[in-house]
């Protein structure tokens, strides 16, 4: 059973409806079929319509919907051979990020992502998702081993964030952060970055660093939390409605401010309905992604890679008459 | 009037206002925030706004720091007119940045330009953190990763001073990209042989502390500058433990291996002066032979 999200209330009400009169048909010996027809054709109306016009808000739901589909789900369905590689060889084993090396329909590659759990024990074991300095630099690891053996990387980002803990601090989260993006914006081979839930600000960016850089429909990318934008912002972390709107963090406000390049279309209402299916749609992006990305040499792929990331922002210049000095 | 002068009088003094009391107008005299004690501007200024009494080292506005630092006249900027614009349309941002605009005298929040430090040329950006608290948006990336490029071209070191609450929020994951951004350059400047040299000062968080602060060759800190990633409240919050007086201070994180070393301010110079020296390609001409 499928946990049922806030805007999707009225749906669940019209569902319940069509299955009552379905069971009052079934006992009392009464034809029912045009009123249920006539129910299910609204309800098809009304899915179309609430799936059609999801506010930022709802993206977030379901960007973080329990049983969104994690990495190792589209591990499991996208690659054969999966071995999964562990440890920074400095510290640990950060399980909040898995990594290691499978094919692809054929083709060796190392494969990247954030990892939450499924359940309140496995989230405990995975620090929901949030890494230390360790993931990163296991990461980091696998990337290099990657370029090592001529891989191509494939990246997925699924994080609320680096974890922001005393350990952390000391083990140098910033360095360990900031040395992915350095390090990323390197690499000779290819790296596909694909956002499948939350893209959490430094935490999410540390695995981004990619040639192409897609997001699932539903999924977010910011550089900080709704919650913790309307806390900073407005002094109230109840406005996060409001900052989802204000601070474009969907798939279609990245697309439009240039920081991604492929919307990922999502199952109707939202991957967590159709693994398989939403599996299948990311296979045929990221497919056509390594092909044009093969073609390229190692120097263009850096290439491509720096002049990407160096056209993202936008800036003016001041007429030279009202210079401040 | 007569009557004035026999007014009853107010029985209470009136008391200075909220703000007054922590901060001695901006101009004659300053108030340490450390020590709490009341010295003239000017002679702080002189002494590199090092407090003379404890040591405490204020904020050091971007000129006034490149001025100690580089060689008279030698100080050429760039792009000194770039501006921010309002990507996400965020209500209230561009009236900000002129009212910072206006107080700071700066255009943005960091300096960049290229000079000359005791002789040795190199490319500068110095961050300032009174525009919009030193945080980085698209203005700030560019201009850093403009000047790495220019400090490529001409194979300079490149020098920065970090000031920065971290990633501006008003231009969303615009400013997130800015990390990778600035840190795509200087990937491109390391693989090229260039030297990089970051100081850290108060306060470093947030994107800053995550991208090029920490990437340095060379990584110093001011002493107790502020330097972290989460936030001391948020790590409060999610850990629910005590944290130690000097989390997150420069101290702390030379004790945990995250700096070469912390430099006080009055021996800055020299520091970096001998670094840009023994950088010097080939070292000294002729030593061998002797």
């Amino acid at each position: 059973m499928v946990a049922e999200l806030e805007f999707e209330k009225p749906l669940v009400e019209l569902r319940r409806k069509i299955q009552e009169l379905k069971e009052f048909m079934k006992t009392a010996d009464v034809d029912l079929s045009a009123e249920i027809e006539k129910l299910e054709a609204r309800l098809a109306k009304l899915e179309n319509e609430i799936y059609a016009n999801l506010t930022p808000w709802d993206r977030v739901q379901i960007a973080r919907h329990p049983q969104r589909p994690t990495t190792l789900d589209y591990i499991e369905r996208l690659f054969t051979n999966f071995l999964e590689c562990h440890g920074d060889r400095c510290f640990g084993d950060d399980e909040a990020i898995v990594g290691g090396i499978a094919k692809y329909d054929g083709l060796p590659v190392t494969v990247i992502g954030h990892q939450r759990g499924k359940d309140t024990k496995e989230n405990l074991r995975r620090n929901f998702g949030m890494p230390h300095p360790e993931g990163y630099r296991k990461a980091l690891r696998l990337m290099k081993q990657a370029e090592k053996f001529s891989r191509p990387i494939i990246c997925f980002i699924d994080t609320k964030g680096a974890y922001p803990g005393k350990a952390a601090e000391e083990r140098g989260q910033s360095e360990a952060i900031a040395r992915n993006l350095f390090e990323m914006a390197g690499l000779t081979v290819p790296v596909v970055c694909i956002v499948i839930g939350e893209g959490g600000s430094g935490g999410a960016l540390a695995l981004g660093v990619g040639n192409h850089i897609h997001m699932l429909e539903n999924s977010t990318y910011s550089v900080i939390s709704p919650e913790g934008a309307a806390a900073i912002l407005w002094k109230d972390a109840s406005l996060a409605q409001r900052a989802a709107e204000t601070m474009k963090i969907t798939a279609h406000d990245l697309k439009a401010l240039g920081v991604i390049d492929e919307i990922i279309p999502e199952v109707k209402g939202g991957a967590h309905r159709d693994v398989d299916e939403q599996a299948k749609r990311i296979d045929c992006v990221l497919r056509r992604s390594l092909k044009q990305l093969l073609a390229l040499d190692g120097e263009e792929l850096v290439r491509q890679r720096y002049e990407k990331f160096k056209q993202m922002g936008q800036v003016s210049f001041l007429p030279e008459t009202i210079r401040a000095r | 009037m007569w009557k004035d002068l026999f007014a009853k009088k107010k029985k209470y003094a009136p008391l200075p206002s909220e703000q007054a009391r922590h901060e001695v107008p901006e101009g004659v005299m300053t108030k340490c925030p450390q020590c709490k004690k009341i010295m003239y501007t000017k002679e702080l200024i002189k002494n590199l706004r090092v407090c003379l009494s404890c040591g405490y080292h204020h904020p050091m506005p971007a000129r006034e720091r490149i001025a100690s630092l580089l060689d008279d006249g030698s100080f050429c900027e760039y792009d000194a007119d770039m501006i921010s614009v309002n990507p996400l349309g965020f209500p209230g941002y561009i009236e900000k940045l002129e009212e910072d605009r206006r107080k700071s005298g700066l255009n943005e929040a960091v300096v960049t330009g290229e000079g000359a430090l005791d002789g040795h040329p190199l490319v500068i950006a110095v961050m300032d953190s009174s525009f919009r608290m030193g945080s980085m948006g698209s203005v700030v990336g560019e201009k850093i990763a403009r000047a790495v490029e220019r400090a490529r071209e001409q194979q300079r070191p490149f020098l920065i001073f970090t000031a920065s609450g971290g990633a501006r929020m008003q231009e969303g994951v615009l400013s997130l990209m800015q990390m990778a951004k600035t840190s795509a350059a200087l990937k491109r400047f390391s693989n090229d042989g260039g030297l990089f040299i970051s100081v850290m000062t108060h306060p470093t968080t947030g994107g800053v502390s995550a991208s090029f602060a920490s990437l340095g060759d060379y990584n110093f800190a001011e002493p107790g500058a502020l330097i972290g990633f989460a936030g001391r409240r948020v790590i409060e919050q999610t850990v629910r433990e005590e944290l130690p007086d000097d989390f997150q201070t420069a101290e702390f994180l030379l004790k945990h291996g995250q700096l070469d070393a912390v430099i006080h301010r009055h021996e800055l110079k020299e520091t970096l002066a001998v670094v840009l020296d023994i950088h010097q390609k080939g070292g000294e001409e002729g030593w061998w032979r002797n």
